[in-house]
């Protein structure tokens, strides 16, 4: 049975600002922004787990999340349009 | 200096690989046969596999709307084996421009495009393409109008990504074999579009 | 800086991005086809994952990560794992290296 999904498409979410050790695919400069769910990717065992030699179940829901580049970085010189999306595993977002 | 003619020593990664590999098949975890045939494979997949998935849907409507839905599925259907493959096709439009990256390894959608370019997985792209799109995009010789919007898509855990791009003018009534003919791999990437030539 | 991992590098600064390539060596192609072959895409058996893969290049001295071709990277990350695994001893490594070393190819 997978983990639950929390999210829908076009709902904010917050990436934790958190920085641990091990392995990890949530990149530094989402970590503490805001975002907007684009799509539910599927359930996937949790990479920090596979990386360790364990099996990383149950699944968990993995979304594409679309920022503004201007809500990521400070100064952006681009069109005030531009995105960058990212794949984020649920346990690193919350309700923004 | 001594001349060693064209006796070349082992770097050290090249002495792992050796040793990696004989220790492996002598165990029977794996056999020659099989790094052979999965480098035969390799060698099979190149960006021309990408180009027909884009020919087609630049020419059946009903299947570029199959494929933006469900890349893998869309590719099978073309009868392309593409194992392990999760992908997300990406459409550009008049409005959007589409560019893929992956900052925290080097993720590419190796099925449809083949290996990727060394400046795909070095420092400076994975660094700069998500913070300065427009800047590295015109270093690579693409200028993006001020007024369509860059999509960058940063590849970090599981789908893999291919740009779907625009069908430029003049390619009217061209067959599915001269468009792909124009559907180069770095087009599929986002960092170039596809250009008719005369 | 420990809390941000070096391989991590998005929007950091970096010079410019040059339209370099090379045709991959057959050893590096080899050691592409042992990665497909270990993570099961072809074979039956899977005996690592990419995650495990990725964890042993993140794991590189961040000098080491930069100087290193991307195939050098992987053959050290997958040699890594396969003795974490427990699928190859440090010893046979040891003593196949001197072997392979003496056979001079």
């Amino acid at each position: 049975m997978d983990v639950e999904r929390k999210f829908r498409p076009g709902e904010r979410v917050r990436v934790m600002k958190a920085y641990p050790l091990g392995h990890v695919r949530t990149p530094y400069y989402v970590r503490g922004c805001t975002g907007t769910i684009e799509r539910l990717c599927g359930a996937f065992p949790n990479p920090e787990e596979l990386a360790q030699m364990r099996d990383g179940l149950p699944a968990r829901p993995l979304y594409r999340v679309r920022f503004l580049h201007r809500d990521l970085w400070p100064g952006y010189g681009g069109d005030p349009a531009d995105v960058v999306e990212v794949e984020i595993f649920q346990h690193w977002l919350e309700a923004a | 200096m001594t001349d060693r003619g064209s006796y070349q020593p082992l770097t050290y990664f090249q002495l792992m690989e050796v040793s990696l590999r004989e220790l492996l098949v002598e165990k029977g975890v794996v056999t020659d046969a099989q790094v052979d045939e999965t480098l035969e494979d390799m060698r099979r997949r190149g960006p021309e596999r990408g180009a027909r998935v884009v020919a087609r849907a630049w020419t059946d409507p009903e299947f570029r709307k199959r494929l933006l839905a469900d890349g893998t599925a869309a590719c099978e259907e073309l009868g392309l084996d593409v194992p392990a493959l999760r992908l997300v096709v990406v459409e550009s439009t008049p409005e959007v421009h589409n560019v893929i990256v992956c900052t925290l390894c080097s993720c590419y959608p190796r099925m449809l495009l083949g290996l990727p370019p060394d400046w795909y997985k070095s420092r400076n792209y994975r660094s700069r393409v998500v913070r300065e799109p427009r800047i590295v995009l015109a270093e690579l010789g693409l200028e993006v109008p001020g007024d369509v919007q860059i999509r960058v898509h940063d590849s970090t855990a599981e789908m893999r990504y291919m740009v779907l791009p625009l069908r430029p003018p003049g390619t009217g009534g061209w067959s599915e074999e001269r468009l792909a003919s124009i559907v180069t791999r770095d087009c599929m990437i986002g960092v170039a579009v596809p250009e008719v030539t005369r | 800086m420990i809390e941000r991992s070096h391989h991590d590098m998005g929007g950091l600064p970096a010079g410019p991005v040059e339209r370099g390539e090379h045709d991959y060596a057959e050893w590096e192609l080899r050691v592409d086809a042992l990665m497909t072959l270990l993570t099961g895409v072809r074979s039956a058996k899977k005996l690592m994952t990419v995650d495990e893969l990725r964890k042993n290049i993140e794991a590189l001295a961040p000098d080491a990560y930069d100087t290193m071709s991307y195939y050098e990277r992987w053959v050290i990350s997958i040699t890594q794992t396969l003795i974490q695994r427990g699928v190859i001893t440090t010893e046979q490594l040891a003593r196949k290296m001197l072997e392979v070393e003496k056979r001079g190819r």
